[in-house]
Order: structure tokens, then sequence, then C-alpha cells
């Protein structure tokens, strides 16, 4: 089994939006170090679960730990979240995007050897000095910018709701090798998709949801995920 | 100081967006231009009444072209949820609202830099009173239009009617600033009495609300 030590602890959390329930009583480890892909149906509760455990929506019941703390707002500069949309500015650069966002992290609460701008960019595969708004991006080179957004400060916890649609392969297959970077770095993931074939180079463990539910989770012991990576990397090329 | 930065990089980046997009702006330097130059046509006032009139005239005017912007200050932070982000940020919430509000501010004040000549122009105007004080007047008036946009604008943000619900909202609560901008204006315009109170009256207003939106906006941003 993976080590003791939880990333995020979930003890029967429910979400209602009115009378539907997004989240069902769900109670789940995830161990630090591991990177779960989160898949189901849509409506099956991915994003919400996502969206809770960042601190943007709270549960209705239930008690959620993250990083040893039920106080999510103590955590935020440790936790990286990317949504479903790029959360970046249209009109700035990607650099100008990255460097904003860096000035909102105070020195004190990250990590020694944290990223600059231009190397989180350079990491994704982007040019940092490259002149145009992120409005004028394709949709791989925004979810790359958005990816170097979130990665730029370290987070121990990555929260990625479909970073890969509507992505291109070439795009997908950058992302995945910075993921596998973080992962072997020791960083917890939690990434969710409708793609599991792409997210199974990096994946330690499936995690299934079905109707707010947690219904399965598949460990994948013995992988070994560094050669899956190169060989699914060689299959898309 | 490290807030005074966060506010810096806030501030820095709204002035680059407008800066880039001039959404705001346009919007609001059109508006006014039509209101002023509407009324002076639809009054033609002698030289005593448009002193009587003007100050209502000026500050309705900039209140409903200050309202284009203040739904635009947020909007832009909903697109592609760059809000969430912001709620992510371990910087202060109240930072983004003051440089929301900074940033309102010049953008208004620069409306009135153009407007000012023109409405002397078409009201044909000469102040009888103590002309410097607008110079307290115009700032401290602005503040009040903008602290409480600003604050209502982001009150709104999850609503659907949000472009509607914002006036709904901010003119009912600014009538007492409105009243003392007015009548301080009036004061001085008219040189008929004294504005001193009106003016304290107004740094009153802007004190107690500037004060109040900043300890609320954490709890409005965080609001689902």
């Amino acid at each position: 089994m993976p080590p003791a030590a939880n990333a995020i602890e979930l003890h029967e959390v429910s979400k209602l939006y009115g009378s539907f329930a997004a989240l069902r009583k769900v109670t789940a480890e995830f161990h630090t170090g591991h990177s779960y892909v989160i898949l189901g149906p849509n409506g099956a509760g991915k994003s919400t679960l996502l969206r809770n455990l960042a601190g943007l929506t709270r549960p209705s019941f239930g008690t959620l730990m993250l990083l040893g703390t039920a106080e999510i707002a103590a955590v935020r500069s440790r936790i990286g979240y990317l949504g479903h949309d790029s959360m970046l500015y249209d009109e700035l650069t990607a650099l100008e995007n990255l460097r904003y966002s860096a000035r909102l992290y105070e020195e004190e609460t990250l990590p020694a050897g944290r990223w600059t701008p231009e190397q989180s960019l350079e990491m994704v595969g982007l040019d940092p000095g490259l002149n145009r708004p992120v409005g004028k991006f394709s949709q791989g080179m925004r979810q790359r910018a958005s990816l170097a957004r979130v990665l730029m400060a370290k987070p121990e916890l990555l929260l990625l709701d479909e970073p890969f649609s509507n992505v291109d392969l070439a795009s997908s297959t950058q992302m995945l090798r910075v993921l596998n970077q973080m992962r072997a770095a020791g960083n917890t993931i939690l990434l969710t998709t409708h793609q599991p074939e792409l997210a199974r180079p990096i994946a330690d463990c499936f995690c299934t949801m079905r109707e707010g539910q947690i219904v399965s989770m598949e460990y994948f012991l013995s992988t070994d995920q560094a050669s899956s990576l190169h060989s699914a990397e060689e299959h898309h090329a | 100081m490290n807030y005074a930065r966060i506010v810096w990089a806030h501030l820095q980046k709204d002035l680059r967006l407008e800066w880039r997009s001039k959404d705001a702006i346009n919007g609001m330097l059109f508006f006014s231009l039509l209101v002023v130059v509407l009324f002076s046509f639809a009054f033609d006032p002698t030289m005593a009444v448009s002193r009587q009139i003007a100050g209502g005239i000026l500050w309705v005017a900039l209140l409903f072209a200050s309202t284009t912007a203040l739904n635009q200050t947020w909007t832009r932070e909903l697109r592609h949820q760059v809000l969430d982000a912001q709620r992510m940020a371990p910087s202060p919430a109240s930072a983004l609202f003051l440089a929301k509000v900074l940033a309102n501010f010049l953008f208004v004040t620069m409306i009135q830099v153009v407007l000012g000549p023109l409405f002397i122009i078409f009201y044909n105007l000469h102040a009888l009173g103590q002309g410097w004080w607008m110079a307290l007047v115009l700032p401290l008036g602005t503040l009040a239009l903008v602290v409480n946009g600003t604050f209502f604008a982001a009150l709104s943000l999850r609503t659907r009617n949000r472009e509607m619900l914002l006036p709904l909202i901010l003119f009912p609560i600014s009538i007492p600033a409105l009243l003392a901008m007015v009548q301080s204006t009036t004061g001085i315009l008219t040189g008929e009495f004294d504005p001193g109170l009106w003016i304290r009256m107004l740094a009153g207003y802007d004190i107690i609300f500037l004060t109040l939106c900043l300890l609320l906006f954490e709890t409005i941003l965080n609001a689902e």
C-alpha cells in the first residue's frame, strides 16, 4: 500500500445545490506523493470534488482535511488549482499573466527554489518572450500557460480539472511530461479527465465517481510510470 | 509594505487591461458627454440657472457613466474563471478591492478632466463661491461613487441580471453622498451658502463606506 501520510482526507462529505446532491457522503483518502486520475461521466461530481478541495466551495456536510489541516485558507499557497477555464487574462501575454500571479504570493509562504514565470513557461514548452496576448493563443497553448501559472508556486497538491480537454496531442504530451516530473518530486496530483488512456502514464490510481460518490479506486502498484510515459509518447509519435 | 505591493500589483494589472481594451473609459466618456450635451440643449439655461442646476447634472452624469465602468470591473475577473485564481491566491482580498477602487477612481477622474472644460463652456459657468473647493469636492465625490459602486458590483457578480441590479442597489445607497456632492457643488458655484458642512458630510460618508467595504469584501468574494 502507499505511504500512510494523507494529503487529503474526506469524511462523509456532501455538497448540495438546492435539493441536488453533487457529492453524496464521500469518504476517501488520497496519499501524499501519489497521482490520482478521477474518472466518471458528466455530472458525477468530479469538478465539485475538486472545487471543494480547492476551497472554492464549502461542503454542505462532512469534514475534509488538506495537507494535515481542516483550515484550507491556511494552506492555500500550497495548493494549485486548474479549472475548466484558463484563469488567465486574455489581454495580457502569458508572461505578464504569470508575473502578476507571482506577485500575489508572499515570498515567505512559498517553498524555496520556486520557479520564476519564465522557467514555468519554458517547462510547459512555451516561449516566455512570446509577445502575444493569451486571447490569441490556441487552446493547447492556453492550457499550457494555465498549467505554468499553477506550477509556478511549486504546489504540494495539484488539482487539475480536465486539463486535456480540447487540447491537441502535442500539448497533452508536454503537460503529461511536466506532471510526471511533479509526481516524481513527491507532489500529490488529482486530475479529472474523460481520457483515461491519456492520463494512464502518470496515474497511481484510477478513481471512478458516479452520482456524487466514489465507487472504485484502482491502484497500479507495480507500474513503471516513466517507461509507460515514454511508450505513450512513442505511440503518439 | 507587502500589502501596498500587492495593491500595486492589482492596480498595475487593471490599468494595463484598461489601456489595452479601453472598455470602461470609452463607455463612460461617450455616456457622460451625451448627458452633458443633451441637458444643455434641453434646458438652454441662463447663467444664474446654470449655477443652480450644474452640480446636479454633473454628478448625475458621472454617477450614470461610472456604473458602466463599474460593471466592467468585475466582468473581466469572471471571464475564464480568473476570479477563482484570485480567491485561491494567499494575498488579502481587501487588496484586490482597494486596487479596483483606485483604478475606478482614476478612470472617473480622467472623465472629469475631459468633462470639466466642456461643462464650463456648455453651461457658461463661473464660480461665485470659492472655486478651489471643487478640488476637494471632486475627489471626495468620486471616491464615494467608486467605493460603493465597486463593492456592489462585486455583490451582484453572481446574479444573472447584474447590469440591472447594480444601479438598483447603488443609486439608493448613494443618495446621501449624491446630496452632499450636489449641494457642495451648488454652494461653490452660486456662493449663496457655505459648502463646508456638505463637504464634511461627504468625507464622513467616504470614510464609513470605505472602511465597511474593505472589511466586508472578503465575505462577498468568497460567497457561494
